[in-house]
């Protein structure tokens, strides 16, 4: 029987054996995708998407791009309302570019329409969102303004792009009750989307009217400056469409860059002085009636 | 696509992001809850603290009335969030320049000492129950004697220190927690309808006025139901002091208004424009005419009448159903008012509130109605009239 049976069992070892090697094989295989799961997980949750508070001057995890290093930037914006023809890729561009829902009541940047016309004292101001314009458009989800003054006599009108000001002291993140909406070290006032309860106080005690409410998500949104581009090194994505130069972006670091240069050679003003929120967008070229 | 379940509709020119109306009518409804906790343990305070013997018969069931109104104070909130899921991390993480943050803190403070004072208050009672009772019941009342059965009259004294140590403390607590509900929209600086100093101040004292009406709503409405005569004495009592505290609600509210109009910031016609238009009934006409001088006029006619009996309790109860109208007004015409002005200062909103849906007009008044009904199943463990009626 010994004998019979020999090759069988051979067989059998090097079946198991090979079994065995194969388990090996697979059980490392599965760790170490486990682990490279959970390495990109944690990875994933350090920067969270829509920002999170990362260390100071960590140069090597920063969020939300490798290598960035958010205490040697000190970033602004600039808005030079003379330039603004009002054709609204900037407003189209932001939503795009930043998963804004596409309606007519939501958005990270604006631009606002104030035409005087002759024998009026004040100006007639609106902005994309109007039902008009809307008609004009014939779409919420695409912007134009409206030919509504073809008929009267306009004195003077002009376009004002808006968006957060990235104030140097937020009321919004004074506000937060639990610190979802921080400022960054680059001067950027960020929210991070993993945190934030979706109370809306922050929505309430923005003066400039900056940020909206994402029912879909649950939380609130506003306009990051795009912070996931300015850190690669390229411009907000409604700087980068703006076809006149009215919107201004940099590093107030560099004295030699175009915000740097925007504010040193020009008059420059800022919404709401008053609120003490201290806004990090410059206009030059609004009018008393522009708040 | 389309999500967005409040939409407003506007004239002049507002933000766009304004067009959406974040804060709900649940929103009015929380300072609501909150004002009628703290005006009610007012009441028991008057009692427990200061002495006001004749509020006696209330000094119960104002207590009872406070823990089950504060038991749904978070309910509107926790409706109101995007993530209510997280809404501990306020707790957990809280983010101490935001006056909301405290708020976690502030209300399980709150509850805690509630439910402490309400223990003392009923230990009598419930160590009573756990020793004649031998049901389910008997079982649930000697677990709540906490193994405690000791009512000597050494034991008495021992708990009305304590009683006493509650009711002082809980009087700031009250007040702390219902003039930190004012200064949430006071300390806001981007609607002058809302940014004023008095803001936490007016919320306080409505909050009393709108609990001590709640309370002669209850207190006559419990009499009725168990066919008992109304304490009268209590009942002028309660009175009282609505009438006194209406009296400093109606002035503090006059001076907010005066200081806006007189100051006339930017932005000021719009208000004008406002509580002349669309807000001259429920500003002047509901909230100041028909729910305070109303009341405050026959109040004061009553006292000066000396009005008795069957007139008296039928008048008092009609003027506290008054406050209680005109509280709640106030806390719509300052959540939901504040939010119809726009930012801009040139434009006006007006709010449509849903009917349906988990911030609907029907959760709304759900809401406002469920304490009631804890109340009177609390009532059923607890009885708050158990003297009177013996």
């Amino acid at each position: 029987m010994n004998e019979k049976s020999k090759p069988s069992l051979d067989a059998r070892r090097a079946f198991l054996g090979k079994l065995g090697a194969a388990t090996c094989t697979a059980g490392a295989v599965a760790g170490a995708v486990a682990l490279g799961t959970l390495r990109s997980a944690v990875a994933k949750a350090e920067p969270a998407p829509s920002g999170a508070k990362g260390e100071s001057g960590a140069a090597a995890k920063s969020f939300p791009t490798p290598n960035y290093d958010w205490t040697k930037h000190q970033w602004a914006f600039g808005v030079d309302a003379t330039k603004c023809i009002g054709c609204l890729r900037c407003v189209e561009a932001c939503k795009r570019e930043n998963d804004v829902p596409r309606n007519a009541h939501q958005f990270r940047t604006w631009v606002e329409r104030y035409v005087y016309l002759e024998g009026e004292d004040s100006a007639h101001i609106d902005s994309q969102q109007d039902p008009v314009n809307i008609r004009a458009s014939g779409s919420e989800k695409e912007y134009r303004f409206a030919n509504r003054y073809k008929d009267v006599k306009v004195d003077k009108a002009f376009f004002v792009p808006k968006l957060c000001n990235h104030c140097t002291h937020p009321a919004c993140v004074q506000v937060c009750p639990v610190g979802a909406t921080y400022k960054t070290e680059d001067g950027v006032v960020l929210i991070d989307h993993e945190y934030c309860i979706g109370c809306r106080y922050c929505v309430q005690a923005c003066p400039y009217g900056a940020r909206y409410f994402n029912e879909e998500k649950g939380v609130s949104d506003k306009c990051t400056w795009c912070y996931h581009r300015i850190t690669k090194g390229l411009q907000p994505a409604c700087v980068e469409v703006c076809p006149v130069g009215a919107r201004i972006f940099g590093d107030l670091r560099d004295k030699q860059s175009p915000i740097s240069l925007f504010i040193r050679n020009n008059r420059v003003a800022v919404l709401k002085p008053e609120s003490g929120n201290a806004p990090n967008v410059f206009y030059v070229g609004i009018d008393k009636e522009v708040n | 696509m389309e999500l967005l379940s409040n939409i407003a509709q506007y004239t002049g020119w507002v933000y766009p992001n304004e067009t959406v109306f974040e804060w709900s009518v649940l929103i009015a409804v929380y300072p609501y809850l909150t004002g009628l906790v703290a005006g009610a343990f007012t009441v028991s305070s008057l009692y427990q603290v200061f002495g006001f013997e004749r509020l006696k018969p209330v000094a119960h069931v104002a207590l009872l009335t406070s823990l089950c109104f504060m038991i749904f104070v978070p309910t509107p909130l926790l409706l109101h969030l995007g993530h209510p899921e997280r809404a501990f991390e306020a707790t957990l993480t809280p983010h101490w320049t935001s006056a909301m943050a405290a708020f976690g803190y502030f209300a399980s403070f709150y509850v805690v000492l509630l439910m402490l004072e309400t223990w003392f208050a009923y230990r009598p009672f419930i160590v009573r129950q756990a020793q004649t009772r031998k049901d389910l019941l008997g079982r649930f009342y000697r677990l709540l004697t906490l193994g405690s059965y000791d009512l000597s009259e050494n034991a008495m004294r021992y708990d009305k220190k304590w009683i006493f140590a509650l009711a002082v403390t809980g009087i700031p607590a009250a007040h702390g927690l219902h003039g930190y509900v004012g200064f949430m929209y006071g300390s806001l600086k981007s609607r002058e309808w809302w940014s004023s100093d008095l803001m936490p101040v007016i919320f306080l004292f409505s909050a009393i006025i709108s609990g001590v009406a709640l309370l002669i709503v209850i207190y006559v409405a419990a009499c009725k139901l168990r066919n008992v005569p109304i304490d009268l004495a209590c009942l002028k009592g309660l009175a009282y002091t609505v009438w006194a505290f209406i009296m400093v609600a109606l002035v503090l509210e006059g001076l907010e208004f005066a200081n806006i109009v007189y100051k006339g910031r930017e932005g000021v016609e719009m208000i004008m424009q406002y509580v002349t238009g669309p807000l001259l009934v429920p500003y002047f006409v509901l909230q100041f005419g028909v729910g305070a001088i109303t009341p405050l006029l026959l109040l004061s006619y009553m006292i000066w009448r000396g009005t008795t009996g069957r007139a008296l309790v039928v008048g008092v109860t009609l003027c506290a159903c008054l406050v209680l109208f005109s509280v709640f007004m106030m806390r719509w015409n300052v959540v939901i008012g504040g939010q119809e002005i726009s930012k801009t200062g040139k434009g006006l909103l007006s709010y449509n509130p849903l009917i349906l849906g988990k911030e609907g007009m029907f959760v709304a008044i759900a809401l406002i109605i469920a304490p009631i009904v804890t109340l009177l199943g609390l009532s059923r463990l607890f009885p708050p009239f158990e003297e009177k009626a013996t």
